[in-house]
């Protein structure tokens, strides 16, 4: 179940999403590299990263892969880290260097774990600077990859289901 | 200017106007009227969401009136909904990876 809020005022947008497993696994999910390529982008495509520093001021510097080979780079610049708890990205496009494309778009992710026991509430708040720049992140690539991948998803699910 | 949604249903009198023309179609007199600012701030307001694409004018005789452009709130929502389809897709894949962490440890 996701909770999906818009404070269009505030160019807000507030998530709230349920994971059947333990804290320090949804965490692990969200921090380490290895986890985070494997569900970070829309099938089709695929998140490959190139280094990973999460820490305060580090980044994570991955590639969007499409299914003919196309590359998208990104980094996500890590702040506010309270292991197991909290940390906040800002994340932006930019060039296999990690050099930031100031013109595309950003936005500002704020994710707060909430632990119950056997499963975690992650609470997300994204900001984005203006709607152009959410335009722009949907438009970027996302939006293909995406609208290909939600037609399979029921035969991916199928699949993951007889694996 | 840039023209940005966000950046114009972020200001109170503008949000005002909307709520006003959401009823009816209006001249910059009407609209004026119910705002204690002078009629040139609402004027420029009233350029803000023209340029937005969130109003529309229409002459009618000598008088311009002012409408609500229903198409482009709703490309609003569009793209709020592609955005929000996209982390429904990415939070099922990271089901998928915790399922099988979870098998990986027992």
């Amino acid at each position: 179940m996701m909770n999906f809020t818009v404070d269009k005022e505030n160019r807000k947008i507030k998530v709230d999403r349920e994971f059947a497993a333990p804290s320090d696994m949804v965490w692990a999910a969200w921090t380490q590299s290895e986890l985070l390529d494997q569900w970070w982008a829309p099938k089709p495509w695929k998140a490959r990263t190139k280094s990973m520093d999460f820490r305060d001021g580090g980044y994570w510097l991955y590639a969007m892969v499409g299914p003919q080979g196309e590359e998208h780079w990104a980094r996500a610049d890590f702040s506010g880290i309270v292991n197991g708890r909290e940390f906040s990205v800002h994340d932006a496009f930019c060039d296999p260097e990690g050099v930031i494309n100031e013109s595309m778009p950003r936005s500002n992710w704020h994710n707060r774990f909430e632990n119950k026991g056997a499963s975690t509430v992650v609470h997300i708040e994204i900001r984005f600077e203006n709607l152009k720049d959410l335009e722009g992140i949907i438009e970027m690539g996302f939006k293909e990859g995406f609208t290909a991948g939600l037609e399979n998803l029921d035969q991916y699910l199928a699949a993951q289901l007889n694996d | 200017m840039r023209r940005d949604v966000f950046q114009a249903i972020a200001d109170p009198t503008r949000r005002a106007i909307l709520c006003l023309l959401a009823a009816q179609t209006m001249t910059p007199n009407a609209i004026a009227s119910h705002f204690g600012s002078s009629r040139q701030a609402v004027s420029k307001h009233i350029q803000i969401l023209l340029e937005c694409e969130l109003l529309a004018q229409e002459q009618q005789g000598r008088e311009m009136y002012y409408h609500i452009n229903p198409g482009k709130m709703q490309e609003v929502d569009k793209w709020l909904a592609q955005f929000r389809a996209l982390l429904e897709k990415r939070f099922s894949q990271l089901d998928e990876v915790l399922t099988k962490i979870k098998s990986d440890k027992k």
